[in-house]
């Protein structure tokens, strides 16, 4: 069974058919790209698979489970989880404790555990810092811990929403423009550690992306979106030559 | 992150200004004025960082805390008054479970219903319930109407400074309590939540924190403790009034929220004894007590505002954390 199904999901605002008859699968462990001029659509597919905006038209599927009309948080707890391409992290909350939100629902001590300090709230906090700090590692934040999210480096904190999103233990990660903002350097490294998430975490990925270096460097498939309908889909080589696909970036 | 013994440091500091302070009252140093007026800063120390616990932790306004104050002194006072059956000692303990208890359940139940509101919509909604509460006590049986509750059975009893010591220290120590807990729950799963929310409720929900349940509890236990704070005034001033809890008192209590620093327990602390205690010493210019809290409160917003005065802000802070750090090395 695919990971992620989608069968003609469709939404418009007002008048603007914004995404319309989306369909997309996504097999297990997948690293898969969703690009597009700007305006395409691209966000708001990821908005309708996380619960922001219910369609208006088709569905989708995890692992078979049909998810449309749940709210984000009930598609967080079925194991979808997101990064946002304009930034939203806690920014007045420590690194660490981005990441400690994200594993909110990992630990189970109550309320009234941790108003007196209760062994079991000492034992699972314990726990939720250990697992805290090896997300924040993978992506080389552990230094930066106790700073301010709001401190941190712009290409730091799109890594950081990457982490957090992580510690909810998603099925599938959804990543929104993860280079945006970033240096050459810094996008060769964010590969690499995109690459390990997956093979590390047993991860499969959707990911928006305008850098084509990156899209073709790591995604094995790609949908490109053009005003909301779907311009072409398969293998990332082939469908970066379309000339239809270079003309919609291009402009005619 | 620090170990639980380290968090029970502070505990230990209370400990010890307690024994100053009741040294201070006992050889009688501290005049009579100031004896009288420390359970009133015990008590409005509650009502400020529960409140802070809304506005500074979880970011929403309100404008009624003390709605929920007003609860807990009726619950508490009626209590106190009526149930004479009970013992004293055991009578006090019920008045504060329930009044916590009743006001946990009403701070809960009013954000379950306005849910949907924030920012300004919902501080207009929680200046109208604090009114609404005051009307609705009048009409209650037992609540003593506009003319308000008396005699209600206080644990200030005896000779000065005894009756003062009695006061001060049971209101301390359920304050110390107070805080305690908040603190504790700040620094739990929960209190991260509920700060993600403050911070950025959209993201939140994307990482399965249920945004909506996180509100109401919050509310419920703010509430929860401005029915404590709300006992210790039944039962220190003897007498409860519709008039004592009028928006006046909630607005009073934010300013001290906001002085202090949204979401700074400490400074919610600090700025509720200065202002607590300044009308008093300025005691001719006590008629002037709303204009020096605008005052103080403007010069506040602008230092506030001023990059160098943070900064020094900053260096304090990290300066004091750094030395709590040090006298928690090595142990534990
Ligand atoms: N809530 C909304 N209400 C009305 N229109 C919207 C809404 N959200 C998105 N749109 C419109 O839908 C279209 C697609 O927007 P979307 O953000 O999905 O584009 P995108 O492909 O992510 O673009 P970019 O590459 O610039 O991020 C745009 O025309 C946008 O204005
Ligand atoms: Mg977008």
């Amino acid at each position: 069974m695919a990971m992620l199904e989608t069968k003609n999901l469709g939404i418009s605002f007002g008048g603007l058919r914004a995404v319309d008859e989306f369909n997309l699968t996504v097999e297990r462990g997948q690293l898969y790209g969703l690009i597009g001029p700007n305006g395409a659509g691209k966000t708001t597919v990821f908005n309708l698979l996380t619960g922001v905006y219910a369609p208006t038209t088709g569905g989708f599927f995890l692992e078979g489970k049909s998810l449309a009309g749940k709210t984000p948080l009930e598609i967080n707890r079925c194991g979808i989880a997101r990064t946002f391409q304009n930034i939203r992290l806690f920014k007045e909350m420590s690194v660490i404790d981005n990441v400690k939100v994200g594993l909110h629902n990992a630990a189970n001590y109550s309320i009234f555990d941790g108003l007196f300090m209760l062994p079991r709230y000492a034992r699972e906090e314990k726990e939720l810092q250990t697992r805290a700090r090896e997300l924040l590692d993978v992506f080389g934040l552990d230094g930066e811990r106790d700073y301010l999210a709001s401190n941190l480096p712009y290409g730091k904190q799109r890594k950081l929403e990457i982490a957090r999103a992580l510690a909810t233990s998603p099925k599938l990660l959804l990543l929104d423009e993860p280079a945006a903002g970033m240096n050459p350097q810094e996008t060769a490294e964010l590969m690499e550690t995109i690459c390990f998430v997956r093979d590390h975490f047993d991860m499969t990925i959707l990911l928006i992306e305008h850098d084509m270096k990156l899209v073709s460097g790591i995604c094995e498939q790609v949908t490109v979106l053009n005003f909301g309908t779907t311009l072409a889909q398969g293998q990332t080589a082939e469908v970066l030559a379309d000339p239809r696909v270079v003309r919609a970036y291009l402009g005619e | 992150m620090k170990t639980r013994l380290q968090r029970l440091l502070p505990l230990a500091g209370a400990a010890l200004l307690y024994g100053v302070i009741l040294l201070l009252m006992a050889t009688k140093v501290l005049p009579r004025s100031y004896q009288q007026m420390l359970p009133t800063i015990c008590t409005y120390i509650i009502m400020a960082v529960s409140l802070n616990l809304v506005v500074g932790f979880l970011g929403d306004l309100s404008l009624g805390h003390a709605a929920f104050y007003a609860v807990g002194a009726y619950v508490g006072g009626m209590i106190l008054r009526y149930l004479t059956a009970i013992p004293f000692g055991v009578r006090v303990i019920v008045a504060i479970a329930a009044a916590a208890a009743v006001a946990f359940v009403i701070g809960g139940a009013f954000l379950y219903f306005v849910r949907k509101l924030h920012g300004d919509y919902l501080a207009i909604v929680t200046l109208a319930f604090g009114e609404f509460v005051r009307s609705i006590v009048k009409i209650i049986p037992g609540t003593g109407g506009s003319a308000g509750l008396t005699d209600i059975p206080t644990i200030a009893a005896g000779a000065f400074p005894i009756k003062y010591i009695k006061a001060f220290s049971w209101s301390y120590v359920i304050m110390v309590i107070s805080i305690f807990l908040i603190v504790n729950l700040i620094r739990s799963r929960h209190g991260r939540a509920i700060m993600a929310v403050r911070d950025n409720s959209i993201a939140a929900a994307s990482v399965g924190i249920n945004v909506s349940r996180c509100r109401i509890v919050t509310f419920a236990i703010a509430a929860l403790f401005a029915g404590i704070a709300g006992v210790l005034y039944a039962a220190n001033t003897a007498a409860v009034n519709p008039a004592d809890f009028d928006y006046n008192v909630s607005i009073e209590v934010l300013v001290m929220v906001v002085l202090g620093g949204m979401g700074n327990i400490g400074g919610s602390i600090i700025a509720t004894i200065i202002l607590v205690a300044l009308p008093k010493v300025l005691l001719d210019a006590a008629q002037y007590r709303l204009l020096i809290y605008a005052i103080a409160l403007i010069a506040m917003m602008m230092l506030n505002a001023n990059p160098r005065f943070t900064a020094f802000k900053r260096r304090v802070s990290e300066k004091t954390s750094k030395f709590v750090k040090s006298l928690g090395r090595g142990r534990d």
